[in-house]
């Protein structure tokens, strides 16, 4: 049996235990979270709304004007299944106010300004509510640095981050999202058919092989090629990890004094709680 | 030596919070006494959480402190097993754990196997113990023990040469480990403890914390062994509880008779070889 398959049950009931204890514990109810329509966000909300209870949850679904259609009927759809409170706010009329002063830009920058679009409308709502922002991101886009640093990344609390896009799929059967959610092809949605596995250029369950190969088991290359695992692939992701560690980082602080934040101040960060 | 009634109390210590974590240890302890039970035992810095880092020194009580001297008094009704961090008076830290009896401080065991590595960080942050004793309380012979300790075979293994008849570990296990049936660490921990009872022919009382520090959840499962290697009493994963349990002479009696492996172990033996080991490796 493959090391990437999870006992589901027993992650559940750890997750579960996660979101009440980090939540209640700083002293909120409630969570937030951004719902695309995709298998992480909706994982994450039926986890949240089973910790906490879902009146406790609030979904946001951010659809931007080439969003497909399909991911707002789906966040939708698992916002009833859930039974979260639900809303749309739609981001076209910032995004497009803010290009409008730079029409030339591409597909990467529209993409992260999106992305930190709906981080500003989950953080104000944070405010609003009271409610901690729940991060979305797994365990494959962030070694893989597949987001956008304080877009999608940003967050208070992530339950998935450590589990890879094929566990999260093996999790979502055993938390019953819903059917379509979990067998529609993942996609970052910023532009009209786009897929991941397309833009990346390999599969989840590929690049799931080989990082918990390469991370979890600290294989050497040696013995991933025993695996049968292309070198030029172990190259490529090995480079993508090393590449996007920066995402995974707090911003580098010049040391000075004889104390350094995260250097040598050193506190958990339930420090008091 | 008689039979009694001990109590693993696995609580969820506050991070750093002293005070607070006292209150949570007088209130089980008063629980533990209304159940009648003989002994209560916390987890592996109960007083103070985990992931302390930088707040070791803040955390950290001497052994005259007011905290110590409230735990002693209340000793006097049940005896008590907790572990905190310790500061010496030539500010000395250590990852400790005490036991009190009969309004005094019966026994102090200073954690002599710090974990650096993964995601533990200890020895950064605190002192090496530097021994095993075993010691007389109202119930026997008792070792103590804090968590990466038992890790090491050597540590039980003096002191139930030492005379233990009942090891107690103090512990905060993190819960990692979830691709099989049962939580890795878990699986992982009662085998050590069972195979310790057995080859020991000795009690084996563990107490593991719950609650979640930075995304590591704590997973209790605390538990009580019998001197044959079998789990009689077992706290639920996961959650806060007092867990009872009834240690009777009886039993340890019928193992140590039907299994007389203590008696047929070769102190002597030991001894020569690993003195010889040590010779051969030191330079």
């Amino acid at each position: 049996m493959s090391g990437l398959h999870i006992n589901a049950p027993l992650v559940r009931r750890i997750l579960t235990g996660f979101l009440r204890d980090e939540i209640l514990k700083v002293g909120a109810r409630k969570a937030v979270l951004g719902l695309s329509g995709g298998i992480d966000s909706a994982i994450v909300c039926h986890l949240a709304a089973e910790a906490l209870g879902p009146e406790n949850v609030h979904a946001i679904c951010m659809p931007y004007k080439s969003s497909n259609p399909e991911s707002e009927v789906h966040a939708r759809l698992v916002a009833q299944a859930s039974g979260v409170n639900f809303t749309v706010i739609p981001i076209t009329p910032m995004v497009d106010a803010y290009f409008e002063q730079f029409p030339d830009a591409d597909n990467m920058r529209r993409g992260n300004k999106m992305a930190r679009e709906r981080m500003t409308i989950l953080f104000d709502h944070s405010a609003l509510l009271g409610a901690l922002v729940l991060g979305t991101s797994n365990k494959t886009e962030l070694l893989l640095g597949y987001g956008t640093l304080y877009g999608d990344m940003a967050s208070a609390l992530n339950p998935i981050g450590d589990l890879y896009k094929t566990q999260v799929w093996q999790l979502s059967e055993e938390v019953e999202v819903p059917r379509p959610v979990i067998e529609k092809k993942p996609s970052a949605d910023l532009w009209a058919g786009q897929t991941d596995e397309e833009e990346l250029g390999f599969t989840y369950r590929e690049v799931d092989e080989l990082l918990y190969r390469m991370v979890d088991q600290r294989a050497t290359p040696d013995e991933l090629a025993g695996d049968g695992f292309a070198s030029a692939f172990v190259s490529k992701i090995y480079g993508k990890v090393q590449n996007s560690h920066f995402k995974r980082r707090l911003p580098v602080i010049a040391k000075v004094s004889n104390r350094t934040i995260d250097r040598d101040f050193r506190y958990s960060r339930d420090w008091g709680k | 030596m008689s039979d009694f009634i001990a109590v693993m109390a696995q609580i969820k210590p506050k991070l750093g919070c002293v005070s607070d974590n006292l209150s949570l240890i007088e209130q089980s302890i008063r629980q533990a006494v209304a159940d009648k039970a003989d002994l209560v035992i916390f987890p592996e810095l109960a007083l103070t959480g985990y992931f302390l880092k930088d707040l070791v020194p803040e955390a950290a009580l001497s052994l005259d402190s007011p905290v110590m001297t409230t735990l002693k008094k209340l000793s006097l009704e049940i005896a008590v097993v907790v572990g905190f961090v310790e500061v010496t008076p030539d500010y000395q830290f250590y990852n400790s754990a005490a036991w009190f009896e009969d309004g005094q401080l019966k026994h102090l065991h200073r954690k002599v196997y710090l974990p650096t590595y993964g995601l533990f960080d200890e020895q950064r942050y605190l002192g090496r113990g530097d021994r095993f004793r075993a010691f007389d309380t109202k119930f026997g012979r008792v070792g103590l023990l804090i968590c990466e300790d038992m890790w090491h075979l050597s540590a039980p293994y003096l002191l139930a040469m030492d005379g233990a008849v009942t090891l107690v570990c103090l512990s905060s296990s993190p819960g990692r480990g979830v691709e099989g049936e049962g939580l890795g660490s878990a699986v992982a921990w009662r085998n050590l403890t069972t195979a310790a009872a057995r080859f020991l022919t000795c009690r084996v009382l563990y107490v593991n914390r719950v609650g979640y520090e930075d995304g590591v959840a704590f997973w209790g499962g605390s538990h009580a062994v019998d001197p044959s290697g079998t789990i009689v009493a077992e706290a639920p994963e996961f959650e806060e509880s007092l867990t009872l349990v009834q240690l009777r002479d009886a039993g340890l009696r019928r193992e140590r008779i039907s299994s007389p492996l203590l008696r047929d172990e070769s102190l002597c033996v030991t001894l020569r070889e690993l003195s010889r080991i040590d010779r051969e490796r030191s330079c």
